[in-house]
């Protein structure tokens, strides 16, 4: 039995996380106010039955995700499932893991940061069906386990599974969209992206601080 | 993938061989999101990893969905919490230790709505 005495100690902490999340959810900052507060009085009240030393992140994104489900999910229906464009496997690395700029001494990762702002990454998010969407968020960004997103879903690990797979490939094609529009890559359907053998004009978007990325 | 003659490593991680076997490239990437993601057994983890290790290829591969995760994962997580949401559930949460009710006290699922 936890005591709701130690709960804002032990879980303000973790306000930021579930704001993020909440943003991408409802994709609205009013929305996510509101869904981050629910979640924290919802679990303030709920915080006697939390098991001491499980895990406290988990268990306040399963009452963030049931939240967003029951209350804030987009009112119209949408057939998710055969929204999704099907992509091949490993698509953007087929497209612009080639154009990596090894050679002048960059990092891969300082690349990939260059070349999505803020505003890009967090858009193609948003914009994957919710379920596909959730199922990316608690992985890919918030790094839970298969076990884990399958409890705070009440889905099976499976679908766990199917949702990850695909949800991850529409959010590379959302992404190569972004690249292709900016002019990052010099051919859109090749099929190794190794192929570019001549450097391309290539805009990577501005980084470093996010004042004008929003 | 193209013909990758450059090394008698590599070459070798190209074919299944010995009783329980290396796993080539295809094998290789057809698990790289359940690699990534840490939820291989450490049997199929480590034939995997081995794999790597004589392959850039399929370093390349693995790096580069490493790293764009990175990339979405911190380009998810930099929004800043308003202030005032902040003060606002501190506020609520002080009310409700004190034995209020700020908004009815429902302990359902149900949103307040507003």
């Amino acid at each position: 039995m936890a005591d709701q005495a130690a709960f804002a100690d032990q879980a303000m902490e973790f306000m930021p996380q579930l704001y993020s999340a909440a943003l991408r959810m409802t994709r609205n900052a009013s929305d996510a106010e509101d869904l981050v507060q629910e979640t924290y009085l919802k679990a303030y009240r709920g915080f006697g039955g939390f098991q001491e030393g499980t895990n406290l992140k988990a268990w306040l994104y399963r009452i963030l995700t049931n939240t967003f489900i029951n209350s804030y999910r987009s009112k119209k229906r949408r057939p998710d499932e055969t929204e999704l464009d099907e992509v091949e496997d490993l698509y953007l690395y087929r497209r612009l893991g080639g154009l990596e700029a090894v050679q002048v001494g960059r990092s891969a990762e300082d690349e990939l940061m260059d070349w999505f702002t803020d505003a890009e990454v967090k858009d193609a998010v948003e914009h994957l069906p919710e379920n596909f969407r959730l199922a990316v968020l608690l992985a890919d960004v918030e790094g839970f386990s298969y076990k884990e997103i399958a409890e705070i879903l009440d889905i099976p690990i499976g679908t766990v599974m199917s949702r990850l797979h695909r949800g991850r490939k529409a959010l590379q094609k959302e992404l190569y969209e972004y690249a292709s529009q900016r002019g990052l890559t010099d051919r859109p359907s090749g099929p190794d992206g190794a192929g570019a053998t001549e450097p391309v004009d290539r805009q990577p978007a501005h980084t470093g601080t996010t004042a004008h990325d929003d | 993938m193209a013909e990758h003659h450059d090394t008698e490593s590599h070459d070798s991680a190209h074919q299944h061989d010995h009783a329980h076997g290396k796993v080539d490239c295809e094998a290789a990437l057809a698990e790289i999101y359940t690699y990534l993601d840490g939820e291989l057994t450490e049997e199929k983890r480590v034939l995997i990893a081995g794999h790597l290790e004589g392959c850039n290829p399929c370093i390349e591969a693995f790096d580069f969905e490493a790293e764009l995760r990175m990339v979405v994962s911190t380009r998810c997580h930099n929004d800043e919490v308003p202030e005032s949401l902040r003060i606002r559930i501190a506020q609520k949460l002080t009310l409700m230790a004190q034995g209020e009710a700020p908004d009815g006290g429902d302990e359902g699922a149900r949103a307040a709505g507003a």
